[in-house]
Formats: C-alpha cells, structure tokens, sequence
C-alpha cells in the first residue's frame, strides 16, 4: 500500500468530529455565535504545518529528552556559577513571577477554546497548544527551580503573581483575554501576543541568556519556542480564516486586533527594561528587537492582511516614537518600587551606561543618564532612593504613570488621561489604553488594582512591612543589588569577597 | 519590501538545513545570534528535502525541523518534500 501524503494523514488523522443528533449545535458549542464571528464553512480550516497528534508526540518526546539531558548537565555542573553576573538572575525572577503562570493560564485558555470551537481542525490545533503551554509551564519551573536553590526572588512565585503590584500587569492582561469569548481569546494570545509579539520575548532574551552563560535557560527558551512557531501559525490562521469566511467579520477582527497589540506591548515594556538593563551583557538592544520584530516583521504581516481591508493599528505611530523611551522609564518605574519588589534593582555601571548610550544615542545622554547618575550619588551618600508612596496606576494596563508624552514632543512630561463613567474617574497611562478602556468600561471597571485594594485594607494592612507579609516577600527577595544576599554569595563564590573587604 | 525569515538554533542538526537553504534560495542572507543563526530573505525561503538529504546522505522528514526551529516570519506552507516561509505581498 502506498504510503499517505503529509496532507491525506493530516486529513485522516484530525477530521474526527460528527454532528451531533441529541442537541443542537448552539447547545453543544454555546459561545460559537456571540461575539457575532460568522463561519461558513468550519472545513475550510487548515493547519499550515499539517501537524497530527501522533506527530506531535514523537518530536515533542524528542524536545524534552534533549531539555532534561542539559538541565541535569547544568545542575551536576553548578552552572550557575558560569553566569557573567548574579545581576542576570533578576531577569529569570522576573521571567518566572510574570511570564511562567502566563504559560498556565495558555494552558487552560487554550483547552476552553478546543472544547468551544466546532471546527475540529481549529479543536485540535488548540489541544495541541493547551499541552505546549503546560509542557512550557513545567520546563520553566524545573529549570529554574536550580536557582531557587542559590538564589532569593525564586521561592513563592505563583503568591506573587496573583498579590504582588508589578504582577498585575500580566496577570490582568491575561484575565482580561481569557473572560473574552473563544474568538477574541484566540486573536489576543495566538495571534496578537503569539504571532506579532512573542518573539520580542522569547527571541532576544534566550538569545542574551546563551550570551550571560545560561545554558538550562536558552535550552528551555528555544525549546519552548519551537512549539511558538506552530502557535505562531494557529494564530495567524485563525484570523485568515475568520477574515475569509465573513466580511462582517473584519471590522470585529481589527477591534481585537487594536486592543491586543496595545495590551501586548504594554505588558512587553517589563520585557524591555529586563532585556536593557538586567542582562549584563545584552546581544540587542529593545529598540533593535523592536524595529526587526515588530516593525520589519510586523509590518509585512499587516501588508499580507490589507487584502483583508485589515490595517495597522493607529497607534504605532506612538509605538515608534516610544521605542527610544520605553525601557529606560519602566527600568525607572522598577527602581523607584523595589522595596516592594521581589527582584532587585541597581543603577548600571558605567560601562552598561555607554552600552544604552550608544544604543539609544538620541535620547539616553540626554535624558535617562543624568537620572541614574543622580541616584548613583543619592546612593554614594548613603541615601538610595526609594519611592515611599504607592503610585497612581493605569486602570488598563495596571502599569504606574511614569510613560510620558513622548508622541506628542513633550518626553519630560508625564502622560495622565482620565475619564469618566457613572460618576467615577478612571485614569490611563495613555491615549491606546483610554479608549480600549471605553470600549468596554463594564470590563475594566472590574480591575484589582492593587494601590487601590492596599489602601481599601485587603492586602495585609498600611504599612509596606504589612503589604510584604501579606505578598511572603521575605528580606534579601527586595531591595537595591548593591548589598543583597544575592550579591554576598556571588562575591563569596566567585572569591571576590575578601578582594572587595580589602578595598573597602 | 516584506522579509521572511527562519530562525534555527546553532547545533549540529540544523547546519545541514541551513546549507540546503544557502544552496535553494538565491541572496539569502545569515545573520548569527548567540545560540542563534537567522535566515534572512525577501519573500520566500524554502528549504527542499531532497537538498538536505543529498548534504547529510540520510533520510529527512520536513517535520523534523521542529526539533531545531525558533522561530519564522511568515506564512507557512509544508509539504512532504519542503518547508517554506512566504509573504504575499
């Protein structure tokens, strides 16, 4: 017998629904209709890669054979001590407190949609990525459950993401996507965040991890995105196929679209300070990242949709103009709240300065390092600064006001918009996030901001010593690099301690 | 101009994948990233079986670049003798 075709077995082997006899279809598929998607015809659906399950476990069996054998050769290794600096290890804190429970609540996002589409090709396309994203959530806990071991910031991440300010951010971006229905769910995570911008993530980053000599975390990066590219694709698919079978379909489409990549690049800023200032040694710059992944990249994505009459969303005009701004005012955000963080942060050296100043030429000299060169003194004095009032946070993205009105020429000045909405003020950080703000008021009104729930008394009590036991931010998890535990046993390992004492 | 490209990880299973492109797609550019080699191209790569198997004298499945892929910009389209990464425009 002939052997099948790549096409004949893809067909065979994921066309496995029937139509169902005891129910109508609106009863089995009840969230099929609502957010007013038309569907013809569910078969016209095609996964590009023609990926089957009996394919899928044998290459996913193959990853994780490959991952293990490095983790366990870093562990027996001591890997951690290869890193260029203990500083690196910030960024794998902050990667495993935001981005990790991201991959769990992919997981479970993306098995509600599977059991909510009828069309079996788009089912078992969302089955496969519901196990991608927990196979994700598993690596990147026990590779970095290694760290947990030497270093602080490690030890009760999943409390964190779900009390802690700066968590917020993913967290809400996450809740908000997944109480949308099975179609905009599927245009936030596949296409938005996975499509247009999860390479900024994981791309740079594990690119940087293999530069700071992090090997477990490169392997668990690159293997996680060789399953992105399949979910890339899903993406990408899912909204082709919504914009081929209706043309009612398309102004709804680029609504989301708008929302997502808006919502997307707010939660990637964290992404951005992590990749310019927590690797020691950076293979790329955000704003490089940005222009080939976003712009380049991004940009022929949107060329390939205009026969779709979809366009690239109006404000990527603010996009660019915040490229050369973005990490260096939420590094800044970060700095000034680290007594309530569970990382740490530090004003870079002189020569991570010159790095960011030939990086970013036209704005760092000139605005960002006359700043750290005063915190620099402020701390030489003995009085490093850190902000001890809560701040006012963007009822969208959650993020503290500290974006400025760089679009509009003005980048000294602090971005504030507000609205109102049955007799209460919200406030945003931005034009993008006020109006997806009043598109949907009933939504984001529902917000857990967390300045808000500290002062309404449902996080622990008043005082920050209270707030952190209410968070289980344990001494050494906070504070300033300079002077941490972290630090301490870095400089003991690497025999630097008593070399340090002696100058000092 | 709309670029595509693919993304491999630097390791010995993906050297011959990237050859097999050198050779099919003509102006294709590398660019190498720690960890990283990223396969540049107006258009359109494709990377062809039967190239790859006339380098390593072994079977390959265009599947099998799961196992090395991090990443592509583009539409896809797979075959059982090539992967290809395409724009329309």
């Amino acid at each position: 017998m002939a052997r099948m075709t790549l096409k004949e077995r893809y067909h065979h082997m994921t066309r496995l629904g029937w139509q169902p006899t005891y129910q109508p279809m609106e009863k089995v598929y009840p969230q099929a209709t609502y957010e007013g998607i038309k569907v013809r015809n569910w078969d016209d659906w095609e996964d590009p890669f023609r990926m089957t399950m009996e394919a899928y476990w044998k290459y996913q069996g193959e990853k994780e054979r490959k991952l293990y054998a490095i983790m366990d050769s870093f562990a027996q290794n001591n890997g951690h001590l290869n890193l260029s600096d203990a500083r690196y290890v910030n960024a794998l804190k902050l990667f495993l407190q935001g981005v990790t429970p991201l991959e769990y609540q992919a997981h479970r996002g993306f098995a509600r949609q599977a059991r909510q589409f009828p069309g079996e090709g788009a089912s078992v396309a969302c089955h496969m990525q519901s196990l991608d994203e927990l196979r994700h959530t598993q690596t990147q806990i026990h590779t970095l459950s290694h760290y947990n071991k030497y270093f602080d910031g490690f030890h009760d991440f999943t409390r964190w993401h779900d009390r802690v300010w700066y968590l917020s951010v993913p967290k809400s971006f996450f809740d908000d996507a997944s109480t949308a229905g099975p179609f905009e769910f599927i245009v936030s995570v596949g296409f938005s965040f996975e499509f247009v911008l999860t390479n900024l993530l994981f791309v740079p980053f594990m690119s940087g991890a293999a530069y700071n000599g992090d090997m477990s975390t490169v392997t668990f990066g690159f293997s996680a995105q060789s399953d992105e590219s399949r979910h890339m694709t899903l993406g990408l698919q899912a909204v082709k196929f919504m914009l081929e079978q209706h043309e009612d379909n398309v102004p709804i489409v680029q609504q989301w679209i708008d929302k997502w990549l808006w919502r997307g690049y707010r939660v990637l800023s964290l992404v951005a300070a992590m990749q310019d200032y927590m690797l020691p040694e950076s293979p790329m710059s955000w704003k490089e990242a940005w222009e080939i992944y976003f712009e380049e990249n991004g940009g022929a994505l949107f060329q390939d949709l205009e026969r779709y009459g979809i366009r690239m969303p109006d404000y990527a005009p603010i996009c660019a103009a915040e490229k050369d701004h973005l990490s260096h005012q939420v590094w800044g955000i970060l700095y000034n709240h680290t007594a309530a963080a569970a990382f740490h942060t530090w004003v870079p050296d002189e020569r991570k300065m010159d790095w960011l100043s030939a990086k970013y030429p036209d704005t760092f000299d000139k605005y960002y390092r006359p700043r750290l060169e005063y915190w620099r003194e402020l701390e030489q004095k003995g009085e490093r600064y850190y902000s001890q009032t809560l701040p006012l946070i963007c009822q969208t993205c959650q993020i503290p006001m500290g974006f400025t009105e760089v679009a509009n020429g003005d980048p000294m000045q602090v971005a504030y918009r507000s609205t109102e909405y049955n007799g209460d003020r919200y406030h945003f950080c931005s034009d993008p996030c006020q109006a997806i703000f009043e598109r949907e008021p009933e939504k984001f009104v529902h917000a857990w901001l967390p300045p808000q729930q500290i002062f309404q008394g449902n996080c622990g009590g008043a005082s920050l010593e209270d707030v952190l036991k209410w968070y289980n931010i344990q001494p050494g998890d906070n504070l300033d690099y300079a002077g941490s535990p972290d630090e301490q046993r870095w400089l003991e390992w690497k025999g630097l301690a008593a070399a340090r004492e002696a100058a000092e | 101009m709309s670029t595509a490209f693919i993304a491999l990880q630097d390791v010995d299973e993906a050297r011959p994948l990237v050859e097999a492109a050198e050779k099919d797609n003509d102006g294709l550019q590398l660019e190498h990233h720690p960890a990283m080699v990223r396969m540049v191209r107006d258009k359109e790569i494709v990377i062809r079986r039967e190239t790859v198997e006339e380098i390593t004298g072994r079977d390959w499945e265009p599947q099998d670049i799961h196992l090395v892929l991090i990443s592509v910009g583009g539409n896809i389209d797979e075959g059982d003798d090539y992967f290809r990464v395409y724009w329309n425009n």
